[in-house]
């Protein structure tokens, strides 16, 4: 009887203790939910679709690097195990197409090398916020964890369990889609355009994606839609890469780690029973 | 407890040693020997697990200091580098990130186990006292290390929380700039914070040890806490508890490993990846969740208190929240010692516990409408507890009839019918 109700107790505890942070951000926003979307990624067994992640790179390449950065992102990091996985010599090519800064040569640029970092589109915020109407694109190397989702009480408790971590390419994948007229009433001022998921609902990002507006190579799997809704979803997955490149290495790890914690703890069972049968108590 | 020792030196060497240093048989006497009531359960387990989770955040923060830079500019960036490039740093750096939620989640278990089984009563006032300033040492510590990461939520908290230090009449403002090595959260205070976040871990292992020396002393308590009256009561440290503690700790690491591998940032805000900026203010400045309910307390005084302002009396009800707890041993009047055997105390006692978790949850929640109210209920009931009904029902309450003796009740446990062993029944002291 104590024992249950000091289990419930500390069940409690826990719980509402670990589920807190969630209920803070729910307070934020009074914007309409958004939906989680069935990431590959998603979950202890998730990892990257590496068809997906480069068609991801490349609507990020042909659309949005030219307004936000990614200067955590190394051109070599685009061949590395677990990421879109594009051969030495394809990133070698594509680095060589790019300038970047370096004091020590002549002239102050020079080709980019695999070693590199992606160069910023802007030499600096002044110069990114003059381009874009005073706002400042943010960077992309860690943005799909630096943006969320929120549940409505208590279904965020269950996101301890499903370990849900995508909310940051649910986010982006909801904003990119999510620009239409403002409802009736609702001006929009000068330079924004109305969003239905950003807070606030006025972004100073005009929409970028549009149905067929990048054209996707015809892969191994068959031909991809060339949609709004597509294009969103490539490039959020592939955010989400750039934010946690060793995701796949990472959760396999813990399926390890977990196992071997599992078969460990029912070993340890076994000891400590067979220890304690000879004392009453 | 006090006991024979049992160590006979094994070889000339060994012999040698405990001449001048006796260093092994003190280990025999305090690791292995020493006796444990036999009826201690699962929430005894948390001291050790403790143990445990102080070691891991040592040994993982070690290894991330030897990569990460105390600079405003470089901080951020550091960090993002341990992740990507360091060799097993994503795992190292979720492991003391998520260790830390793991750590105060076994303090608050810890806590609250004393809370309910009276293991403050005499004669362990010393043992919980230094327990609460090991509490206080850890607050501090997590504090300085969420600001090392120099994220938006690490800038702010800096900023919110030092603040509440200016409050204070006359010397706040000094206190103030000596903490922030300056007038605003800036590098200056981001070195300090380093350089203590560094040093006091190895305080709280200092002080970890006097804990431990004064548990030795009288002992552990334990779930009946009725004394231990004779040897049968019992049993020997090592094997006994040193199997069912590391079995607890391997049990603790199952979650510790699901947060790490599967959702290492599900227990921070999503705001502290976004570079710390002075000039943007988040939408919502919240602590870390292990913060929360004394955060609530700190904002449920949003009134002035005669001459004392609010900001002022939110910073003492804050502090105050923490100092009540070294007089818990005091303001208990009960001569039970486990809530087991109180009747009425039960009731306020697992009233407490759910208006902590509410505290919380008020801490997180935006300070409008009836979150105002309930924070200050709230906040009164957590002062109610200590200060009036721990000191009452010692008076009122009829506790039910203990045990004569652990062993007494352990029987009664595992044996329904029959006796007591009448060995044991009458050993009086
Ligand atoms: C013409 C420049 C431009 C292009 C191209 C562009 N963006 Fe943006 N983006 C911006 C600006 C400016 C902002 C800042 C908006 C604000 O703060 O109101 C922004 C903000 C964002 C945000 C952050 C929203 C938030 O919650 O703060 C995301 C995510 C984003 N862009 C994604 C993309 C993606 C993905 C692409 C490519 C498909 C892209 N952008 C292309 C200019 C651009
Ligand atoms: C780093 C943090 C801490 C460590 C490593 C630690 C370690 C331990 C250990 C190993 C024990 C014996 C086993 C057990 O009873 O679980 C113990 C007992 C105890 N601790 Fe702690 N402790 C810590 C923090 C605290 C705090 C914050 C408090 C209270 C404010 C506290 C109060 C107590 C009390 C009262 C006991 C005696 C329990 C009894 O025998 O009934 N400890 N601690």
């Amino acid at each position: 009887m104590i024992k249950t109700k000091a289990i419930i107790g500390a069940l409690l505890v826990s719980i509402l203790f670990a589920a807190a942070p969630a209920a803070a951000q729910e307070g934020g926003h009074s914007t309409p939910e958004i939906k989680k979307e069935p990431w590959s990624f998603a979950g202890p067994f998730g990892t990257y679709d590496r068809n997906q992640l480069q068609r991801g790179f490349q609507v990020f390449r042909e659309v949005c690097a030219s307004c936000h950065g990614a200067r955590l992102m190394a051109f070599r990091n685009l061949s590395e195990p677990g990421g879109p996985e594009f051969t030495e010599g394809q990133v070698k090519a594509l680095a060589a197409e790019y300038d970047v800064a370096d004091p020590s040569v002549a002239g102050g640029t020079r080709p980019a090398v695999p070693a590199d970092r992606w160069p910023s589109p802007f030499a600096n915020e002044q110069e990114a916020r003059d381009a874009n109407g005073g706002a400042l694109p943010p960077d992309f190397s860690v943005i799909a964890k630096a943006r969320g989702t929120t549940q409505p009480f208590p279904w965020w408790i269950l996101n301890y369990f499903t370990a849900y971590s995508e909310g940051g390419p649910d986010y982006i994948h909801a904003v990119l889609t999510g620009y239409h007229e403002p409802p009736a009433g609702v001006t929009v001022p000068e330079g924004m355009h109305y969003n239905e998921y950003f807070p606030g609902h006025n972004i100073a990002m005009a929409p970028p994606l549009s149905d067929g507006a990048i054209t996707y190579e015809e892969g191994e799997t068959g031909s991809v839609p060339q949609t709004t809704d597509q294009y969103a979803r490539d490039v959020s997955a592939f955010l989400m890469w750039m934010a946690e490149p060793h995701l796949v290495a990472r959760k396999e790890a813990g399926l390890q780690v977990i196992a071997f914690l599992l078969l460990f703890a029912g070993l340890m069972y076994l000891v400590k029973r067979k220890l304690w049968a000879k004392v009453e108590h | 407890m006090a006991h024979e020792s049992s160590y006979v030196p094994g070889n000339a060497v060994e012999k040698w040693i405990d001449d001048r240093l006796p260093i092994i048989r003190w280990s025999k006497e305090h690791l292995m020997d020493y006796p444990t009531p036999k009826n201690l359960n699962y929430w005894w387990t948390f001291g050790a697990i403790l143990a445990f989770m102080l070691g891991v955040q040592i040994v993982t923060g070690i290894v991330l200091a030897m990569h990460y830079t105390p600079h405003v500019s470089l901080a951020f960036d550091s960090v993002e580098h341990i992740r990507r490039d360091v060799n097993g740093g994503r795992v190292i750096q979720a492991v003391h990130t998520t260790g830390a939620s793991m750590f105060f989640a076994a303090v608050y278990i810890h806590m609250f186990r004393g809370l309910y089984f009276g293991s403050y009563k005499a004669p362990r006032e010393i043992l919980w006292i230094l327990g609460v300033i090991i509490f206080v040492l850890m607050v501090t510590t997590a504090f300085m290390g969420y600001v090392l990461p120099w994220g938006q939520m690490s800038f702010w908290a800096a900023t919110v929380i030092t603040n509440i230090v200016g409050a204070i009449p006359v010397i706040g403002n000094p206190i103030l700039e000596l903490l922030r090595g300056g007038f605003a959260v800036d590098n200056a205070t981001l070195n300090r914070f380093f350089s203590l976040h560094y040093l006091l871990p190895f305080v709280i292992a200092a002080v970890v040890a006097l804990h431990i020396w004064a548990l030795h002393v009288p002992g552990n308590s334990n779930p009946t806490g009725v004394e231990v009256k004779s040897s049968r009561d019992t049993v020997p440290f090592h094997p006994y508890y040193t199997m069912k503690d590391l079995f607890a700790i391997v049990v603790f690491c199952i979650p510790f490993a699901w947060f790490v591998f599967f959702a290492p940032d599900i227990l921070g805000h999503p705001d502290n990846y976004i570079m710390a900026n002075s000039q943007v203010t988040p939408t919502h400045i919240v602590p870390e969740w292990y913060f929360l309910p004394f955060y609530a307390i700190l904002r449920a005084i949003d009134f002035n208190i005669f001459f004392i302002d609010s900001k002022l009396g939110g910073v003492i009800f804050f502090a105050g929240a923490i100092l009540v707890l070294f007089f818990v041993p005091w303001l208990d009047t009960s001569k039970v010692r486990s809530g087991s055997f109180r009747p009425i105390f039960k009731w306020f006692y697992w009233l407490f516990v759910a208006n902590f978790v509410l505290l919380a949850y008020l801490g997180s929640a935006p300070a409008e409408g009836i979150f105002v109210l309930l924070s200050k209920i709230a906040t009164a009931y957590y002062f109610i507890y200590f200060l009036i009904v721990l000191p009452l029902l010692g008076r009122f309450e009829t506790p039910r009839e203990l045990p004569t003796s652990i062993s007494e009740s352990v029987l009664k446990h595992s044996t329904p019918v029959g006796g007591a062993d009448p060995a044991l029944a009458k050993t009086t002291h």
